[in-house]
């Protein structure tokens, strides 16, 4: 058992240390990088929204499923939130809050719904909610678009400003990584999940509530996009009917990329979560080792598969030793 | 991709052969088809026109062409989330090539080419390495189109010989059906017979019902599929010159998120997701379902962005229904009875 939880440790630090390795060099080629109040700001606060999504994303695969619509709920929430400060003046911050997470919630709470009702598979049912949602955005939107100026004030500095240093987007993003993260490790309903995730059948005969569970882990990806688009508002001003567009992949890189194993049972949301660091670090990190940006993309390709392909050597690794251990007993 | 009792619905094959078709997915996305296109020309003034079966194939000509690959690698249990990169990685590559030089012919072969081997990395990592093929084309999506991209940055290449884009856009004689159905009407059939009537055929429908059994009765599991990746990645790149030719432009963005347009037009035309359940005629309807929606909407005025909302509602309810109808059918037929369950009592 120590040695398991020596090997899950050793994948965390593995990307951790792929983390760093960027930021330094980075750093080394241009200082400005972290040793500025913006580079040391920015290296922070461009991640925390994937960060958000990526932490829902890694739940839900957790239980064997996919969320695909994320970016959608995103997108939604994000002109939501720009619709109540318009429509309802003075609207209190904390309740555009509660509404954002409450929406997002009520759209994974769909999707979940329809994959746990009607035994049809994650992958087609928020494939089709991811264009679903998005057209009805479309819809609602039209060319119309929130401008920083109709948004107040102290939400868009909510956005932008730091705590000690620490932006408030971070904080939030952190704050809701380590409630995910104690509560899939402590938690009996968490672990469920695991279990859920390993082998369904086996679950479902050992009594779990196997559709309760993925209902939840559905409300709980949804509700996070939904925390994320009103965070996007906030830290972009600007919101169109193409805001999200495409984050889904990005948000299953992240966790896939963190550890996350797409059938289910395996990885953390602190790897989805760096993840997700590594992911958008890269992408700021590339211009200034003289890579040109558009190769960004590649780079994450090359990034996933070699994830997945480090998993998969891990594994094989981790069962031949446990057929020695058995063998040897 | 949610590994709850994956209900497999068998066909009863005591029912006579005509009450089997009529009852059939296939024939229920062929029906809708027809009902779209008979209300469509009555209430579309300028839908019953032969323009506007031109610009509906030379729209839908991609999804038409990638769509047939993916549909023998969904009915595996696999799936290939890259295609659309392909076609961008094609355009690109016909594109820069053109630039410096190479006529089109050429260009095109070496954009197959690399189709071929984009193709080949993912039947590799998937077959070869063991890796789940729904991550590892997640990673490929990011990859190709990231190689296209970088390799033309913002640039587009628009340079190109009338002559070939002319082909592309060019209709069979004096009809109003553009040349390019010609090439889907072949490759439909190649992929048709290669689906239902080889032995080839057959093992890929075992591989999707039960990979263990399969190679048990000696299907190459791992050559079928690592065929079934190149032939998407050569006909995503087939799909990338033709889209390069019919716009007349390569870009590194082309077609970007087609792959999700593929899938929901292969779902929808009722292949199963779980693998060993389809049938490529469902599928072309399916796509022109999609398509014919699309276009009837856009001349009634209707906003384009309304066919995401009808293409994502339509993929749930298809899938949602038919599974609904399978419980209430199971209920119906025998209470409690488990019959035709396991893929081994099927023989």
């Amino acid at each position: 058992m120590k040695m398991l939880s020596k090997l899950i440790k050793a994948r965390e630090t593995g990307i951790m240390i792929a983390l760093v390795l960027v930021v330094v060099v980075a750093t080394a080629r241009n200082p400005t990088f972290l040793f500025s109040p913006d580079g040391f700001r920015d290296l922070l606060l461009t991640p925390s929204i994937l960060l958000l999504l990526a932490v829902g994303q890694a739940i839900v695969i957790i239980t064997r499923s996919v969320d695909l619509s994320v970016g959608s709920v995103l997108g939604l929430t994000a002109y939501l939130t720009g619709r109540l400060f318009i429509d309802l003046p003075g609207i209190p911050i904390i309740a555009v809050f509660l509404i954002g997470i409450i929406f997002g919630g009520l759209l994974g709470l769909i999707n979940g719904a329809l994959v746990a009702f009607a035994k049809v598979p994650a992958l087609v049912i928020t494939l089709g909610t991811l264009y679903a949602y998005r057209g009805i955005n479309v819809l609602w939107t039209g060319s119309d678009r929130i401008n920083g100026s109709d948004l107040p004030s102290a939400f868009l500095s909510l956005g932008t400003s730091s705590l000690f240093g620490i932006p408030w987007l971070t904080i939030i993003a952190l704050v809701v990584l380590v409630a995910a993260g104690w509560f899939l490790r402590t938690q009996r309903a968490g672990r469920e999940l695991y279990a859920i995730g390993s082998d369904p059948e086996a679950a479902n005969l050992y009594g779990l509530k196997v559709t309760q569970r993925v209902l939840v882990a559905f409300i709980f990806s949804g509700a996070l996009a939904g925390l994320a688009g009103v965070l996007y508002a906030a830290r972009y001003g600007t919101v169109s009917s193409q805001a999200g567009v495409n984050l889904e992949l990005q948000a299953v890189g992240a966790a896939v990329i963190g550890g996350v194993a797409i059938f289910g049972g395996s990885g953390t949301v602190w790897g989805a979560a760096i993840g997700a660091f590594l992911l958008l670090t890269i992408n700021r990190a590339l211009p200034i080792l003289g890579v040109q940006d558009f190769w960004q993309r590649a780079v994450v390709g090359v990034l996933i598969i070699g994830a997945i392909v480090l998993d998969r050597v891990l594994a094989v690794r981790q069962s031949r030793k446990l057929l020695e251990m058995r063998d040897e007993s | 991709m949610t590994g709850t009792t994956a209900a497999r619905t068998y066909r009863d094959y005591s029912q006579p052969l005509w009450r089997r078709l009529l009852i059939s997915r296939e024939a229920a996305v062929i029906g809708a088809l027809a009902l779209v296109i008979v209300v469509s020309m009555i209430s579309v003034r300028a839908f019953a026109q032969p323009i506007t079966i031109t610009y509906l194939f030379l729209d839908i000509a991609p999804i038409l062409l990638i769509a047939l690959p993916m549909t023998l690698v969904i009915i595996t249990g696999e799936i290939d989330l890259s295609v659309a990169s392909i076609v961008g990685l094609s355009s690109v590559t016909v594109g820069v090539l053109h630039q410096n030089g190479m006529p089109i012919p050429a260009a095109a072969l070496v954009a197959l080419l690399v189709g071929l081997i984009a193709g080949a990395i993912n039947g590799a990592l998937i077959t070869m390495v063991g890796l789940p093929s729904l991550a590892v084309t997640i990673g490929t999506l990011a990859l190709y189109r990231g190689l296209a991209v970088g390799l033309l940055g913002t640039t587009a290449v628009t340079e190109f010989n009338k002559f070939w884009t002319d082909i592309a856009k060019s209709k069979i004689g004096d009809t109003a059906i553009p040349s390019v159905v010609i090439l889907i009407v072949v490759l439909a059939l190649v992929f048709g017979i290669l689906l239902h009537f080889t032995t080839f055929g057959r093992g890929i429908f075992a591989i999707g019902l039960s990979p263990e059994a399969a190679r048990f009765s000696g299907v190459n599991v791992e050559r079928t599929k690592f065929i079934l990746f190149m032939l998407s990645g050569v006909v995503s790149a087939l799909a990338g010159i033709y889209y390069t030719l019919r716009f007349g432009s390569a870009r590194g963005d082309n077609a970007t998120g087609l792959e999700l347009s593929v899938i929901a037009a292969v779902l929808l035309g009722g292949v199963s997701i779980f693998g060993g359940r389809g049938a490529l005629p469902g599928v072309l309807a399916g796509v022109l379902l999609i398509g014919t929606l699309a276009s009837a909407l856009r001349l009634a005025n209707v906003t384009s962005d309304v066919i995401n909302v009808i293409t994502g509602t339509l993929l749930i309810a298809s899938v949602v229904g038919t599974s609904f109808l399978a419980w209430a059918r199971n209920k119906r037929a025998r209470p409690g009875g488990t019959r035709g369950n396991s893929p081994t009592a099927t023989g």
